[in-house]
């Protein structure tokens, strides 16, 4: 019989609870509210809470152990809840812009956020799999929402159809992992002694549906064609919540069942190579800065499995193994800012319908604009790993635990990596810096950043350097002892 | 009075805090960005004596040191010191900083901020790796320092500034991200960045290398290092990016950044990896001696006198390394002496070039011809200069390379041979290159109306004619002060094997028969 969820239940879900009352609320508010700054007031107001509520929750499994409040999980709501925020900031000025609607658009991102909640804290294979489901949905109606563009149409489609097909593939995971082992919750999975090739076979199941979400190479064909249709502060949202999220759940299934985590480190090890060489080989011929942004990303995915393949390899050494947890939550924190403030850079200097983003619109930036130029700098030498900035300290800490965990290939891989990727972002800063905008310049290139822009850039340019320079408090957190509970 | 402990912290960001004050001026306030910037390089350059009361002739081991703890995991340290040595590279950054701007004055002209802002980032970036005795720190200041050295060169160079810059940044970042990765390893095997610390577990013997991996480590080390010096088969972005660069760039990169890589190798490589470095010595002094004559002859045929001014940075480096690899008290004191002669000469050199290039916006040889009778005053500077660069005796150029030759010659006379070639090249492409452009008829109608030096002009190369002949005649005021720091470098950087045998006096001068004897094998 199924015990009553209690008061202490409710509040380790509160998060979710409360983005999507927020997400409700916006979407009744539409009718009568015309004026866009106060949905997106409300819808900020709500992101923030949520953010919040996650100081009424206990630690402890809730739900009979269908989901896991821990630091972890805390660590990830803040995480994506913060990036839903600046989001949403960012998409004020946006959605005057392209002339969209506001209150669905916000409530879409209140909901993809619910969703991204729920994967972080799953401790379930069904629960992640109602997240998956619940961000994977909004994110497609994002990624469609200007409806009168062929790309973002097309974008849509794309990510439908293959985010079903990845989605399919999860869920025929966890039906073949059940099969082996009469259970889908990572805590019984935990203690099962099973390792028959049915579960091998599930959880690789699995690993493609989330590869897919993470834009692990070879399942990243999509990312590109969708991160460039989709509106920009979707892209922004793309690139940094539901890849934070996924890698959250990834790194609490392969850290709670034990059975996965030897086998698995070829299958990452590869992956993250592979992820590696595709999107910075990728990035290096783009034109457009959006699509070099979508492939950087890629690569940074690849970076990320690093990390991965160090926990799969020392599973002996607790010490190695919470250091690549850190490194993989302080890289996502890095990543996910620095994708966000990028993207929003990018957004404003698209103009009306999204037209200015090749390399070349980028021409003497340097003089025309000179706090987006810099700011842009900032972010593009945070992704190339520059001292001083927070991707530098994340490069250290995944290049620390390949090291630690006798991995040296794979860390000269990435090192490789590091050199391809220093030309793609370079050649955007010299476009910047070093050359003359050809022809005549549109008026519209010229126009200052919008307020909110601007803001929404100096925060996540400040939390960079912030990270870069002071980076204790945040490693203190995910260095802490216990950072993922695995009992019941 | 700044307490003692404070110094070197003042010191690195004093250049910080002078380019944030620059950038609240506004944008067309030519006139006071360029006086706010002179005023913070010359108070830079006075700060930078404050250290040397602590660093009195005969000092070993750093003085002045700052120790912070910075970053909990890893444990970074913001540990800062500075010795007989690095105090003198830091003097040359904050002297060749002014000059730079002195230099820029009217050469350039459109924004003038960012140039000057990105200059003294620079000179901090520099200052700041002299001063890390962390690893982390090191790396964090080297890699700070590209940035702005690519975008002067990006931004206010000439031609194909693009392509250098990027070059420059490709080139450098290649070497130091394998770099990192030692350092990285060196971290999970010692538990700290601390390069003191590393060092005495390494001495002590609670940190044993295995022959292999102390070959990759230095090698690691070695190769970013080796970018920077540019040592042979490294040095192609340094024609470019030199010759690309402004004048005030191209000053500051022959007359400190090179010196970065040289003092690396000193400082990391050698005390750290004393064998791997003893066992790739004859190797490296090859592709010195490669650098010091194919940096002379490239350097005779080059049509472009900025390019061949380039080309006589790398044949210079060349007896850097040299002396460095000769593991011999003189040479290596030698060396460090042509790393101060050099940075004044060339750095004096690229200033006349680009005194000409302002008049003429030409670096061509050919353009030239006969300017001695129309600018006197220029012929003489730059006639002092180039024979300050090649060596005479009584000028800079001569006591650093007479020493290089004089210790390698005590280890291993081919060395010293094939070095000594390098001394004559480089008087007959300097000479012949002052005669092609001051001497004969005057052939291009432009030169004749060609202006000669003004009075700021005119006092910079005062200033550094003056360096030149002090270097070149108060040879103890600057020898007796790195005397120590170099031997202590050398008893670091004697190997394993080695240790025991050298401790013992008589039994020293043993070394040199041993490791030609180890070579031979």
């Amino acid at each position: 019989m199924i015990p009553i969820p209690g008061i202490a239940d409710i509040n380790r879900v509160l998060p979710e609870l409360v983005w999507c009352c927020f997400g409700v609320i916006l979407m009744l508010l539409q009718p009568f509210v015309k004026l866009r700054q106060a949905l997106t007031f409300i819808a900020m107001i709500g992101a923030a809470l949520g953010t919040l509520a996650t100081f009424f929750g206990t630690y402890g499994s809730g739900f009979v152990g269908l989901i896991q409040f821990d630091t972890f999980s805390i660590f990830l709501h803040w995480l994506v809840g913060l990036v839903a925020f600046l989001v949403i900031l960012a998409s004020d000025s946006y959605l005057e812009r392209e002339n969209l609607d506001a209150a669905e658009f916000y409530a879409l991102i209140l909901f993809a956020t619910a969703g991204m909640g729920v994967l972080a804290s799953a401790q379930e294979l069904l629960t992640a799999f109602i997240g998956l489901e619940m961000s994977s949905i909004s994110s497609y109606v994002l990624a469609g929402y200007r409806r009168d563009s062929i790309k973002a149409n097309e974008s849509a489609v794309k990510y439908f159809l293959l985010g079903s097909f990845a989605t399919a593939f999860f869920l025929y995971g966890i039906a073949l992992v059940y099969g082996a082992t009469g259970s889908t919750n990572l805590s019984k999975l935990a203690e099962s002694e099973t390792t028959n090739n049915l579960l091998r076979l599930g959880l690789t199941l699995i690993l493609v549906g989330l590869g897919f979400k993470v834009a692990a190479a070879p399942f990243q064909i999509w990312t590109p064609d969708v991160y460039e249709g989709a509106p920009t502060p979707v892209t922004a949202l793309f690139s940094a919540g539901p890849k934070a999220a996924t890698f959250a759940l990834l790194l609490r299934i392969f850290s709670t069942v034990h059975a996965a985590t030897q086998f698995w480190f070829w299958a990452f090890w590869i992956l993250a190579t592979l992820t590696m060489f595709v999107g910075n080989l990728g990035a290096m011929v783009q034109s457009n800065v959006k699509r070099m942004l979508a492939y950087s990303s890629i690569a940074h995915a690849g970076y990320t499995l690093v990390a991965f393949a160090a926990v799969t390899s020392v599973r002996s050494d607790a010490d190695a193994v919470s250091g690549a947890y850190a490194a993989v939550l302080f890289y996502l924190v890095s990543y996910a800012l620095v994708s966000v403030g990028s993207f929003t850079v990018v957004s404003e200097l698209g103009g009306r319908g999204e037209r200015y983003l090749t390399f070349d619109d980028y021409a003497g930036l340097g003089t025309r604009q000179p706090f987006a130029a810099a700011t842009l700098t900032l972010f593009l030498l945070s992704l190339l790993g520059l001292p001083i900035t927070a991707g530098f300290l994340g490069k250290l800490y995944i290049f620390s635990a390949a090291v630690k965990s006798k991995l040296l290939w794979l860390a000269v891989w990435m090192a490789v990596n590091s050199i391809i990727g220093a030309y793609y972002y370079l050649r955007l800063i010299v476009m910047m810096y070093m050359r003359e905008y050809k022809g005549a310049l549109p008026a519209e290139a010229s126009r200052g950043l919008s307020p909110t822009s601007a803001m929404v850039i100096t925060v996540t340019a400040i939390i960079t350097l912030y990270l870069g320079l002071a980076p204790n408090h945040v490693l203190g957190i995910v260095l802490s002892q216990n950072l993922i509970l695995s009992s019941r | 009075m700044i307490p003692s402990s404070n110094i070197l912290s003042v010191l690195l960001f004093f250049p910080l805090l002078g380019a944030i004050a620059v950038l609240f001026l506004r944008d067309d306030d030519d006139y006071w960005i360029r006086r706010l910037s002179l005023t913070v390089g010359v108070i830079e350059f006075l700060l930078s004596f404050l250290p040397v009361w602590a660093v009195p002739p005969g000092a070993n081991g750093f003085r002045l040191e700052v120790f912070i703890p910075w970053i909990t995991s890893p444990r970074i340290n913001y540990h800062l010191g500075v010795d007989g040595i690095s105090i003198f590279l830091i003097h040359l950054i904050t002297l060749l900083t002014p000059i730079g701007i002195l230099a820029s004055w009217n050469d350039i002209q459109h924004r003038l901020k960012e140039f000057h802002i990105m200059l003294l980032l620079l000179e901090m970036g520099v200052i700041g790796i002299f001063l890390s005795l962390d690893l982390f720190l090191f790396f964090l200041f080297w890699e700070f320092g590209l940035i702005p050295l690519a975008f002067l060169i990006g931004i206010w160079g000439h031609g194909r500034r693009v392509y250098a810059a990027m070059k420059f940044l490709i080139y450098t970042m290649a070497g130091s991200i394998f770099m990192l990765v030692g350092i990285i390893w060196l971290y999970n095997h010692t538990g700290t960045f601390d390069l003191i610390a590393i060092q005495q577990m390494l001495q002590s013997g609670q940190l044993i290398l295995g022959r292999k991996t102390e070959m990759l480590l230095f090698l690691a080390f070695f190769i970013a290092f080796a970018i920077k010096v540019p040592i042979f088969p490294f040095h192609t972005w340094l024609p470019d990016a030199h010759t690309e660069a402004p004048t005030a760039g191209s000053v500051d990169l022959a007359g400190v950044l090179l010196k970065t890589g040289a003092y690396a190798i000193m400082r990391i490589c050698l005390p750290l990896f004393p064998d791997a470095s003893h066992r790739a010595s004859h190797y490296i002094a090859v592709l010195a001696m490669i650098s010091i004559i194919y940096g002379a002859l490239v350097a005779m045929v080059q049509p472009n006198l900025k390019r061949l001014v380039a080309y006589s940075s790398v044949s210079h480096m060349g007896f850097v390394t040299l002396g460095i690899f000769a593991f011999n008290q003189v040479a290596l004191q030698g060396a460090v002496y042509v790393m101060l002669a050099h940075g004044i000469s060339t750095g004096a050199l690229f200033l006349l070039v680009g005194m000409l290039y302002e008049r003429r916006h030409t670096f061509e040889i050919s353009e030239f011809g006969g300017l001695a009778t129309r600018m006197p005053r220029y012929a003489a500077f730059f006639l002092f200069t180039v024979l300050a660069s090649l060596g005479l005796p009584l000028l800079n150029g001569f006591v650093g390379e007479f020493l290089v030759l004089l210790g390698t010659y005590q280890v291993h006379w081919r060395w010293a041979a094939w070095g000594a070639l390098g001394v004559i090249l480089s008087a007959c492409y300097l000479l012949w290159a002052y005669q092609r452009v001051f001497f004969g008829e005057i052939t291009h109608e432009k030169n004749r109306e060609i202006p000669d030096l003004n009075n700021r002009e005119k006092w910079v190369m005062v200033g550094m004619c003056f360096m030149m002949l002090w270097l070149g005649v108060h040879t103890r005021f600057f020898l007796r002060r790195f005397e120590a720091p170099c031997q202590t470098i050398l008893q670091q950087a004697s190997p394993n094997f080695m240790r025991e045998a050298s401790t013992s006096p008589l039994l020293r001068h043993d070394l040199a028969p041993n490791s030609q004897e180890r070579a031979a094998r």
